[in-house]
């Protein structure tokens, strides 16, 4: 769960659909929506000024790079911080950053990267090869525990970063890696003369919080920190010394400004979106994206609905070891959790199609594995998509022992009811009513289940850290079309294990098998033998239902016509990934 | 209220009124057409279905009867009427079960009409699920919600403000200093902080009875001052002082002179209280802080217009608003005619 390409992200607290979809594959006729807009595709040259203002749902809660793992904090951090090698989130290709360009041996095991000269970070520092292997030195140290660490680690050997001179270094990833050079996109390269200090003093866990100074954050990205306040706004000013200039020679960002503003709930955020108050407006649910569309007569508000997206909605239910004693409820109902059939049980009698209806609109699609149906590229194949069926699910429950009493509820092979509790973000609105259908679907097999919503960041920390629930209902947002992100999620020791976070050794034969798989896929380069390998990840994934899996939804966003080269894609930050591009022009235009 | 009745058909048209919408708050099952769960989910936010008596053919009937939806407008979603498709309306109807109190079952509702006909009243919710079957039940947990909180408050506060306004001195000073604190206390954010220290597995009905009897306890105040006001004139009556001079013991004082006369004001208070405890229900579940899904309380319903689509597209959402304010209406009107019977100020 981190930054974006790299592992699954959370997205707990937004969750609205994303979509991505592999370019070369996918054509925008799979957009579900004929009144929906197909996105600009032209850089245009823009007119320096002026301020966008986007709304958050919550707080970030760090501007640390090297430790954010929530989508508000990378979202903000994304447009204060600059990558060496970037994808463009509309072609997926990927372009040079802050690395002009690159060179891989014949072997595929090293690539070379020339870095920009005379590029300075926000603070006036000169940025050199020291700064990259500083970086690199920090999202490999095991004691910091960055999530972007997994995808840095290569076959259990850490990539190794050596200094050719100054404006070159070399990257050694120990093998061939599938991905390639994307494994560069998104990690954030950090000043060495600001926090060399810090780290020697093992704090960089504490700095970069969000009430650091502005001159405390120094960044190559687009924006530099001016303000914040709590649980109002983080006000950005422009980088006097980014590096991007336009095709004139103009220095890019051409904003001055960019003001994030706090506004936790989706309706408020839709209401100042309409009244001009943000200009854009990214992750719209699918009932206030109709709204929108049918009351935006004047078209001063450009909608775009991207199409099928990479995240996935699922419930999970808690299969983590824990500590018998301490939390006796829990570990009673994981041994329901923990069987099979209990979990195909759960996942026939849920009713995706509804969800898809009454929840999206119809902007989703139901999803019976990990890849969205918009990853064409990976998507396998041959995962079957059983109907939902509550007379089947009630006979696998009955071959395994469980029973119903007089009223209808479900007993366990003990006699005891099944019930259990799922947890929900209460900032998500539709999760929340995923949740409703889901607790209506279960009562049909007899299982009481009762729905907490519960702040988000209470959320998160139960389900990573003190395992504090039994079941969950939250979605994971794929940063790249690439299975390389998914590591975290599917080897047994990966941060994002969420099941049962922590495994020393692999619980299940299956998880051993996943583990193995999503191996070999990283470290293979050739696409058809690392579709397969992956395509056996997704049969596992669908056969042994670690998470049951509902549905996947499309990616909707907005903007006022106003805003210059808004070129939403399907890759997270699906609106604000080229700020530096955008610009504001004068009122009155038409969207493209 | 400006309607002219006699004083007489007044109180009669207030009591019929009182107690039928008690009864069928009580019994919501029987009134109801659906289960409050019940999902409909090819139907989310169907429009109320209208009753007709006039058939197709234009012959007047005078059993109202119904329309079926059109299937294949309905899979486009739009809600349009299927005029082939009739459904006359029926009473004493079969239909999906529900409890009248615990252990005692009943599947028979007072109206309906016929599968796969379906009438909802008041529209229906995102889920399909009947609205007006919602309010029904939702006006349960609610008015409970108000009877409890008021029982509550009256019960501590008519004790507190017997003791202290019959005592007077140093106990009279300490209690209404506590009331003052008592009255000035953000309840609201006290509840906040109540919810959050709670356990997440306890049952959502727990919490709500919990929250509603914490609410109940915060406002003993208002009740505690005025029975206090009223037992110090009252104590000084002189057939109190009387009855002191005979001999009487305290409790045969209060029992036998103070008491009747606090029995008004607390009946008084009871109808002036119980809507204001609703409406604390009504406010805790419009802020999340209420009885979980899916059982419905009129505070939960209106909470859906917090969603902006739904409050600019679907105006029979509004309907328990409107329920909350014909409520108001009614324990007001009772309110005032118990105080101009008894005539004890209220404030």
């Amino acid at each position: 769960m981190t930054i974006r390409r790299r592992n699954s992200q959370f997205d707990l607290s937004r969750g609205f659909a994303l979509a991505a979809t592999f370019l070369f594959f996918v054509s925008l006729a799979t957009a579900p929506s004929s009144r929906a807009q197909a996105a600009p595709s032209q850089t245009e040259i823009g007119k320096p000024g002026g301020r966008i203002t986007v709304a958050l749902r919550t707080d970030p809660k760090t501007l640390n790079p090297i430790l954010a793992v929530d989508t508000t904090s990378r979202e903000v951090i994304g447009a204060m911080q600059a990558d060496l090698v970037h994808i463009n989130r509309q072609t997926q290709r990927t372009e040079p950053a802050l690395a002009s360009s690159w060179k891989v041996s014949p072997d595929g095991r090293k690539y070379t990267l020339a870095l920009r000269r005379d590029v300075k970070f926000s603070d006036g520092a000169p940025f050199t090869a020291d700064d990259v292997i500083f970086t690199f030195q920090l999202y490999l140290d095991e004691s910091l525990s960055s999530p972007q660490r997994d995808l840095l680690v290569i076959d259990n050997k850490p990539i190794a970063v050596k200094k050719i001179d100054n404006y070159t270094v070399e990257f050694d990833l120990t093998k061939p890696y599938g991905p390639g050079e994307r494994i560069f996109d998104s990690l954030a390269i950090l000043p060495k003369h600001q926090l060399e200090a810090a780290y020697r003093d093992k704090k960089i866990g504490e700095i970069w919080g969000v009430n650091a100074k502005p001159e405390e954050i120094a960044g190559l990205g687009p924006f530099r920190l001016k303000s914040y306040v709590a649980g109002q706004q983080l006000l950005l000013e422009r980088n006097p010394n980014y590096w991007r200039k336009d095709a004139n020679g103009t220095n890019l960002p051409y904003l001055n400004e960019l003001l994030f503003t706090v506004v936790a709930n989706e309706d408020a955020q839709v209401i100042k979106f309409k009244s001009g108050e943000t200009q854009i407006l990214e992750r719209v649910g699918a009932d206030n994206f109709n709204l929108l569309q049918r009351e935006n007569s004047s078209k001063s508000q450009c909608l775009y609905d991207v199409g099928p997206g990479l995240e996935f909605v699922f419930l999970l239910l808690n299969m983590n070891s824990l500590d018998t004693a301490k939390h006796a409820d829990i570990t009673a109902k994981e041994q329901w959790f923990r069987d099979l059939k209990f979990r195909r049980a759960v996942s026939l009698a849920m009713d995706r199609k509804g969800m898809v209806r009454l929840v999206y609109g119809g902007r989703a699609t139901p999803i019976w594995g990990n890849v969205s149906p918009g990853n064409k590229l990976w998507l396998a194949a041959n995962i079957p998509h059983p109907d939902r069926s509550i007379d089947q699910a009630k006979g696998l429950l009955k071959s395994d022992g469980f029973s119903w009493d007089a009223n209808g509820a479900l007993l366990d092979q003990q006699k005891h009811p099944v019930t259990f509790t799922v947890i929900v973000s209460s900032s998500n609105a539709q999760r929340t009513k995923i949740a409703t259908i889901a607790q209506d679907d279960l009562k049909q097999l007899g299982i009481d289940v009762k729905v907490v919503p519960l702040e988000f960041r209470a959320l998160v920390d139960r389900v990573m850290n003190t395992h504090d629930y039994d079941a969950v209902l939250m979605n994971l947002v794929n940063g790249d079309v690439d299975p390389t992100p998914e590591m975290g999620l599917w080897r047994y020791s990966g941060e994002m294990h969420l099941w049962d976070i922590g495994e020393k050794t692999a619980a299940t034969p299956w998880e051993a098998e996943l583990d193995k798989l999503m191996e070999s896929q990283m470290t293979t380069t050739e696409y058809a033998t690392r579709k397969k390998l992956y395509d056996r990840v997704q049969e596992i994934a669908a056969q042994n239902l670690p998470l049951v899996f509902l549905l996947s939804p499309d990616i909707l966003v907005g903007a006022q016509s106003t805003v210059g080269n808004f070129r939403p894609g399907i890759l997270d930050p699906y609106a604000l990934w080229n700020i530096d591009e955008q610009f504001l022009r004068p009122a009155g235009a038409a969207c493209h | 209220m400006s309607i002219r009745m006699s004083p007489h058909a007044k109180r009669n048209t207030l009591l019929v009124l009182f107690i039928a919408l008690h009864i069928v708050v009580i019994f919501p099952g029987f009134f109801s057409t659906q289960g409050y769960a019940e999902q409909n989910r090819d139907l989310p936010f169907s429009p109320p279905t209208r009753l007709h008596f006039v058939r197709p053919d234009g012959h007047f009937s005078l059993r109202p009867f119904v329309y079926g939806w059109n299937e294949a407008a309905l899979d486009t979603g739009i809600y349009e009427a299927d005029r082939s498709q009739i459904y006359p309306l029926q009473f004493f109807v079969h239909g999906s079960p529900y409890t009248i109190v615990k252990g005692i079952n009943a599947s028979t509702h007072l109206f309906g009409v016929e599968s796969p006909g379906r009438l909802y009243l008041f529209g229906t919710d995102d889920f399909g699920r009947d609205e007006f079957s919602r309010m029904l039940y939702g006006g349960r947990i609610s008015i409970l919600a108000g009877w409890i909180g008021a029982a509550i408050a009256l019960f501590t506060g008519g004790i507190v403000g017997l003791i202290s306004g019959y005592t007077g001195r140093w106990v009279d000073s300490v209690t209404m200093r506590m009331v003052e604190l008592f009255m000035a206390l953000p309840w609201l954010y006290l509840l906040f902080a109540v919810r959050a220290i709670l356990p997440l597995r306890i049952e959502t009905t727990d919490t709500f009875i919990l929250l509603i009897g914490v609410v109940g306890i915060i406002g003993w105040a208002r009740p505690a001052r005025l029975v206090r006001s009223m037992v110090l004139s009252a104590k000084e009556r002189n057939f109190v002082l009387a009855a002191r001079a005979m001999g009487a013991s305290n409790t045969y004082i209060l029992r036998k002179h103070i008491l009747p006369q606090v029995y008004a004001l607390l009946l008084t208070m009871a109808a002036y209280l119980v809507p204001q405890f609703i409406l604390a229900e009504v406010t805790l579940s419009f802020l999340g802080l209420g009885i979980g899904e899916p059982v419905p309380s009129w505070g939960t319903l209106l909470a859906e217009l917090q969603k902006y689509n739904v409050l600019v597209n679907y105006w029979w959402m509004y309907a328990p608003g409107i329920a909350l304010v014909a409520l108001f209406l009614i324990y007001h009107w009772a309110s005032s005619t118990i105080q101009q019977r008894v005539g004890v100020p209220l404030t």
